[in-house]
């Protein structure tokens, strides 16, 4: 079989979105957004139309993460085909909105691409945020970002576990793809962090357009880290936490932890080790917004993705 | 040197959750009451007072619910009539008030210690609004010599104790202890550690002081406030056009001189610091100081000296 036959042709990415402020409180997507909403010279590019979009205005002028309820897990069938009525919270009022604007989720009407930029507090450095290990357009793009960004590196997340999986505000495109850099506190814009953000996306954009141009990019693999497990802090019968992240696992994503390392400390100075068979990869180590989702850290596995060659298809 | 002869101090509070969203000081006075719970008042050698300060910023993790209740503790605040539509901070300030002072009469609690935290690179850094009270000052003196972990600083406002509008204002020798870098909202062990280490050193001191212990005097470098400095913003929309330049980002207290950067803006041009006199940034990139269009504040260190000092019989 020659490799020819080994190409796979994909709809050209015509329309794609850059969505800030999804979250208030995450500011390097915010303030991007809205420089590029005022000027958008920075982010145009050939062959296709990219929109600026600030999701959740109300949130980013309050500084707050959500009014309501949070926007980036409101884009279930049952939210999305909620009835128009009074009292409807705000994020779900305003997923129905973003579905129409660039969804609807799931149809050819659909915008292509979705960059939807987020902060977090746990020391992640860049990372990608890919929901399907088969989407061989998002898997090329993130082997071309990764390789465009090195000696600087760029971790992938790979969130396809069927009850962890979230319905995020970036899953009504066809091509969604999170991009999350910390650490940041929320609130808080840091320039490194800033310019981090800015350049993956200038790479990711470059992309598009060499794809929607017609280049063909030939086989890859991705390292990708695969979503296992959530763990929740240890709590009392009230809820409360009763540990912290310990000081040897705080601030080391990505890095192996294995059966028997330390995990929490608890307010009164004790140890709690982690238990689980297999060497596990922590990460969104203590991010801020997880306490109440109870979460103190995601474990996951290393994986390698191998994706097809692809060019656009020809009309 | 000279000694002076102080008046013990009897009755010591630990605050917490002044900031709802500043955990470290949330979860020390929740320890403290769980040991209190556990050992009964020999949990520390003095007795201690434990308060949550805001509980209901805390329940929602938030700095504040109405309007920052570490901004109305000046007089004027404390003494203002309450109404159907006053901000919850400003009655539960005046709540405070009442537990914990009156501030400025002789039955208020000889001292308040008010837990915070910030998303500045400080360290640990001790906060007080006047330059001569020798208790304060010889406890921050103790932590400087004790705590070798972080730095230890101290930072001195010099106002008159009517327009001081902090909590720890409300006794007679209050002081907060600030650590960071910690985003609001979480909990780090190390920070936390650093925290009750203060904490446990403050009561060590207070515990040996009345006991009769001389503390020599000597030089306290501390570091008073001078100005806040903002973003550089848009004229029209007020949005930020900079952000602070990677080069002070996370220096706090170092010496800026004329021409250093102060911050990038987003077309990439640097601002920098055209005053003559050398001063030292603070509260850099501070998250809840945005609203208050605060970047950074600048400061003049200054050396402060202070007598050798014992209690006083009675």
């Amino acid at each position: 079989m020659s490799s020819r036959t080994n190409i796979s042709c994909l709809q050209e990415a015509a329309r794609v979105a850059i969505f800030g402020g999804t979250h208030g409180n995450e500011m390097s997507g915010i303030t991007l957004v809205n420089m590029w909403i005022q000027n958008s010279a920075e982010i145009e590019r050939n062959r296709l139309v990219v929109k600026p979009f600030i999701s959740n205005p109300r949130a980013v002028e309050k500084c707050s993460r959500y009014i309501d309820t949070d926007l980036n897990r409101a884009f279930t069938p049952e939210t999305l085909s909620a009835p128009d009525v009074e009292g409807l919270p705000y994020e779900v009022q305003r997923a129905k909105e973003i579905n129409q604007m660039f969804g609807p989720k799931g149809s050819s009407d659909a915008y292509d691409v979705i960059f939807d930029l987020h902060n977090t507090t746990s020391n992640m450095g860049s990372t990608l945020i890919l929901e399907s290990s088969t989407d061989l357009f998002n898997l090329q793009m993130v082997h071309y970002i990764k390789k465009a960004l090195a000696p600087h590196t760029c971790s992938v997340l790979l969130n396809e576990h069927p009850q962890l999986k979230y319905s995020t505000t970036r899953s009504v495109a066809k091509h969604p793809i999170g991009l999350e850099v910390g650490p940041q506190p929320q609130g808080v814009l840091r320039s490194n962090v800033f310019e981090s953000m800015r350049t993956i996306l200038k790479h990711a954009l470059d992309f598009i357009q060499l794809f929607n141009s017609g280049v063909e990019f030939p086989p890859c693999t991705v390292d990708v880290f695969r979503v296992q497990e959530r763990m929740d802090y240890p709590r009392d019968t009230n809820g409360n936490i009763t540990a912290m992240v310990h000081p040897h696992l705080q601030d080391c994503d990505w890095e192996p932890l294995n059966h028997g390392d330390p995990m929490f400390l608890t307010f009164d100075g004790r140890t709690v080790l982690y238990e689980g068979a297999n060497t596990v990869y922590p990460t969104f180590i203590n991010e801020a917004a997880y306490y109440e989702k109870q979460q103190a850290f995601m474990t996951t596995c290393r994986e390698i993705l191998a994706a097809n060659a692809i060019r656009k298809a020809c009309k | 040197m000279a000694l002076l002869f102080l008046p013990g101090l009897a009755r010591v509070a630990v605050c917490g959750g002044t900031h709802g969203n500043e955990l470290s000081g949330v979860y020390v006075v929740q320890e403290m009451e769980r040991q209190r719970k556990e050992k009964g008042e020999c949990a520390w050698p003095i007795p201690v007072k434990t308060v949550l300060a805001n509980p209901r910023a805390v329940k929602e993790c938030r700095r504040y619910i109405d309007q920052d209740m570490n901004r109305c503790f000046n007089i004027a605040t404390l003494s203002s009539p309450i109404t159907d539509s006053s901000p919850y901070e400003v009655r539960r300030a005046q709540e405070l008030n009442k537990l914990l002072g009156p501030k400025g009469s002789t039955d208020a609690i000889d001292l308040i210690c008010d837990l915070h935290n910030t998303t500045a690179n400080m360290g640990l850094t001790l906060i007080h609004y006047t330059t001569s009270d020798w208790v304060t000052l010889h406890i921050c003196k103790y932590l400087q010599t004790k705590i070798t972990k972080v730095p230890v600083r101290v930072l001195v406002l010099d106002i008159p104790i009517s327009d001081a509008y902090s909590l720890e204002s409300v006794s007679k020798h209050g002081f907060s202890i600030e650590v960071g870098p910690q985003p609001h909202g979480v909990v780090r062990a190390d920070i936390y550690s650093i925290m009750k280490e203060a904490v446990d050193l403050t009561i060590d001191w207070i515990h040996k002081f009345n006991s009769g212990m001389v503390f020599e005097g000597g030089d306290v470098e501390a570091f008073e406030f001078i100005k806040s400095v903002d973003y550089p913003r848009d004229p029209e929309t007020r949005s930020l056009t900079a952000a602070i330049h990677p080069q002070l980002q996370d220096r706090d207290f170092c010496l800026l001189k004329r021409g250093d950067p102060l911050f990038l803006s987003f077309s990439g041009e640097t601002v920098k610091y055209e005053e003559e006199e050398p001063l030292h940034p603070y509260f850099i990139n501070e998250s809840a100081y945005y609203e208050k269009e605060i970047a950074f504040h600048l400061g003049k260190k200054m050396t402060l000296t202070i007598p050798s000092v014992q209690v006083q019989k009675d």
